[in-house]
């Protein structure tokens, strides 16, 4: 269990995130999230709620969140669950952080389709960036893991940060991205090469009617 | 051999994103067109015209649509309503194609969904996508909503008379929710671990209730099949392998693209006409595999000129799968390029099956040593035997996934996996001088 995640001291987790309740805006969201199952099914809301639960975690300590336990008891609480059934769908879905993450969530594809396209590079950029997988670095800016499959194969290697992927990457474009999230841009997401989307390069071969 | 279709017949015309995803530009390329018209012929016979279609399931396992359909039952019981669940939970290794209709062409999907749930005698549909689909997931939800305003999903959907809902689920990252009773658990607030089957989800599904789940590219289809009679899809490919599909090229292509080509075209012309060709020419080609990671590679000399169909594909030991090709050339590791596919299943295998939870990582770890080559010559063949001992013997399909990758490997690159051991072995012998 080298790799298990390192759960931070619980006392100061209840410290901090004790009183967590929702903003007015995401209280509103979470009524929504109810209104699409059928009553008496409230438990399949668990899902949307965790992940707008870690969203305004995020918002709240600049990072892109995390579910510290008293905040997985405040969801489990909202829809009638026991929190150690809470507990088993934090830890069986990888996009639920079980601990702090940086500002910038780097998760770059390793899986063969972007293995065959040089996710070895996208990877080594940024080492060379100082990332390290599995650890935030010191300034709190980057967090990187190594995913599985993102469903973006075409446009292998990819990395998805934060909510946007960066697609056909090299070393160098990889390097640049994480230079401009560094100095607080917002590089364009998408293909890093000349393509449109998942269009090939060059331009598509067919729909010539639908594509210009 | 199928010849290659023209822009007349293809069904996703905005798969590339050139246009408007949203209602209006859907409705300028012909969505929710009188879709009540297409309802007015019954539930009865819209399966029976998409039985007649030919069409089989688009996400891996190729069950016929219509069949399925028709196992639900005509009446519910009171408390029982049926369920559509559309399974957008894209994660087999090479798949991209959903991706592009749930961000392009959001609304074939929900009237393929209106269309389909009618039939079935659904209530509503769920529509399971995957969690890191988060853009995708904006543009589905944002469909939903513009259908909903302009009356064509909700109470009297589209003015047929029949009242439908469409809501969205997001997973959270696990492909084991690809799995049909994974996903329903999933759906139920639970962590996604596949059900014993019986009872098949057709009479025990999401909330107890009867349940049919479909792929996307299945579901998006149907519209176009119902406007353009089911005779018109029928007479695109071969016999039980009809209709159109998208490919996904990846891999060693000179331009990877996602392109909806008909079912049954050779290798060689769906890559030179869409993909720009192998990387270094036809001669630089080392294997393919054709339907997505679950799936054994193929030989270059065999897939070649093979069909790209359900049958072409068995032909040569493999599977169509979700159409996900991955393409190797010369330059490939192909030991690496598998074992990083044993690694995914140990990744993502749920771990309620033992031989599963504890085979993939087993394999995993020989994979990796077949790799360096610090392994014996008799372990290749107790590898063969071990992914034989979890081949069939979970409750679901992910540990014949895992095993299958590995067979077509040893199978077909036996030789490869030997010199890596004896060269190893040599290196070593001259260390030690």
């Amino acid at each position: 269990m080298a790799d298990a995640v390192h759960i931070p001291d619980e006392a100061e987790t209840r410290a901090r995130w004790g009183a967590f309740a929702w903003t007015d805006a995401n209280a509103a969201t979470a009524k929504e999230v109810f209104a699409r199952y059928p009553k008496g099914r409230e438990h399949s809301a668990i899902m949307p709620l965790l992940d707008l639960a870690q969203r305004q975690v995020g918002a709240e300590t600049q990072t892109q969140g995390w579910l510290p336990v008293p905040v997985i008891e405040f969801v489990a609480a909202q829809v009638g669950m026991p929190y150690i059934r809470a507990l088993e769908v934090v830890s069986f879905y990888t996009m639920y952080n079980m601990a702090p993450v940086g500002r910038h969530h780097v998760q770059v594809c390793g899986t063969t389709p972007c293995m065959l396209r040089g996710s070895d590079d996208v990877l080594a950029a940024c080492y060379a960036k100082g990332l390290k997988k599995g650890a935030t670095t010191a300034d709190g800016l980057f967090t990187l893991t190594e995913v599985e499959c993102l469903g973006a194969c075409v446009n292998a290697p990819m990395v998805q940060i934060n909510d946007d992927n960066y697609e056909d990457l090299t070393f160098e474009t990889t390097t640049t991205i994480l230079e401009a999230l560094a100095r607080g841009e917002s590089p364009k997401p998408g293909p890093q090469v000349d393509r449109f989307l998942s269009a090939p390069m060059g331009g598509p071969t067919v729909l010539k009617e639908y594509t210009s | 051999m199928i010849a290659s279709i023209d822009d007349k017949d293809r069904i996703f015309t905005n798969i590339y994103g050139f246009q408007d995803w949203g209602v209006d530009g859907a409705m300028k390329r012909g969505d929710w067109d009188n879709t009540k018209d297409l309802m007015i012929r019954g539930q009865d016979q819209i399966i029976e015209d998409i039985k007649a279609s030919g069409l089989r399931g688009r996400g891996g396992a190729g069950f016929p649509t219509g069949m399925k359909w028709s196992f639900m039952p005509k009446e519910s019981k009171p408390g029982k309503p049926s369920f559509l669940l559309i399974n957008a939970d894209e994660s087999e290794p090479g798949s991209c194609k959903d991706r592009e209709i749930l961000r392009h062409d959001p609304h074939k999907l929900l009237e393929g969904a209106l269309i389909a749930g009618f039939a079935m005698r659904a209530r509503a549909a769920y529509i399971y996508i995957r969690g890191e689909f988060i853009r995708e997931a904006e543009n589905l939800f944002a469909a939903v909503a513009q259908a909903y305003d302009k009356g064509l999903l909700g109470k009297n959907a589209a003015g047929s008379g029949y009242d439908f809902d469409v809501f969205v689920h997001r997973g959270a990252g696990a492909y084991i929710c690809g799995e049909e009773t994974a996903q329903i658990e999933s759906l139920e607030g639970k962590k996604g671990q596949p059900r014993l089957k019986p009872p098949f989800p057709a009479g025990v599904g999401l909330f107890g209730c009867p349940t049919t789940v479909n792929n996307v590219e299945s579901i998006a289809v149907v519209p176009t099949i119902l406007r353009r009679g089911p005779s018109w899809f029928a007479g695109i490919g071969r016999d039980k392998n009809q209709g159109t599909k998208l490919f996904q090229i990846s891999g060693h292509v000179n331009n990877p693209t996602v392109v909806e080509e008909a079912m049954g075209i050779s290798f060689r012309e769906l890559v030179d006409k869409h993909a720009g060709g192998i990387r270094g020419g036809w001669d630089n080609l080392l294997a393919v595999i054709p339907g997505g990671s679950s799936v054994p590679l193929v030989p270059a000399a065999q897939i070649i000129d093979a069909p790209m169909d359900f049958d072409g594909l068995r032909e040569v030991g493999s599977g169509l799968g979700t159409a996900a090709i991955i393409v190797m050339d010369k330059s490939t590791d192909i030991v690496r390029a598998i074992s990083r596919i044993s690694y995914f299943y140990k990744h993502e295998s749920c771990g309620q099956c033992t031989p599963c939870r504890e085979g993939t990582g087993w394999m995993w770890r020989v994979m990796e040593r077949l790799r360096t080559g610090e392994a014996e010559m008799h372990e290749i063949d107790m590898l063969h035997e071990v992914t034989k001992q979890v081949e069939g013997h979970t409750i679901c399909a992910l540990g014949d996934a895992a095993a299958w990758p590995i067979q077509g490997l040893i199978k077909h690159f036996r030789p490869e996996i030997e010199r890596r051991i004896s060269d190893f072995r040599s290196d070593m012998a001259v260390a030690a001088e």
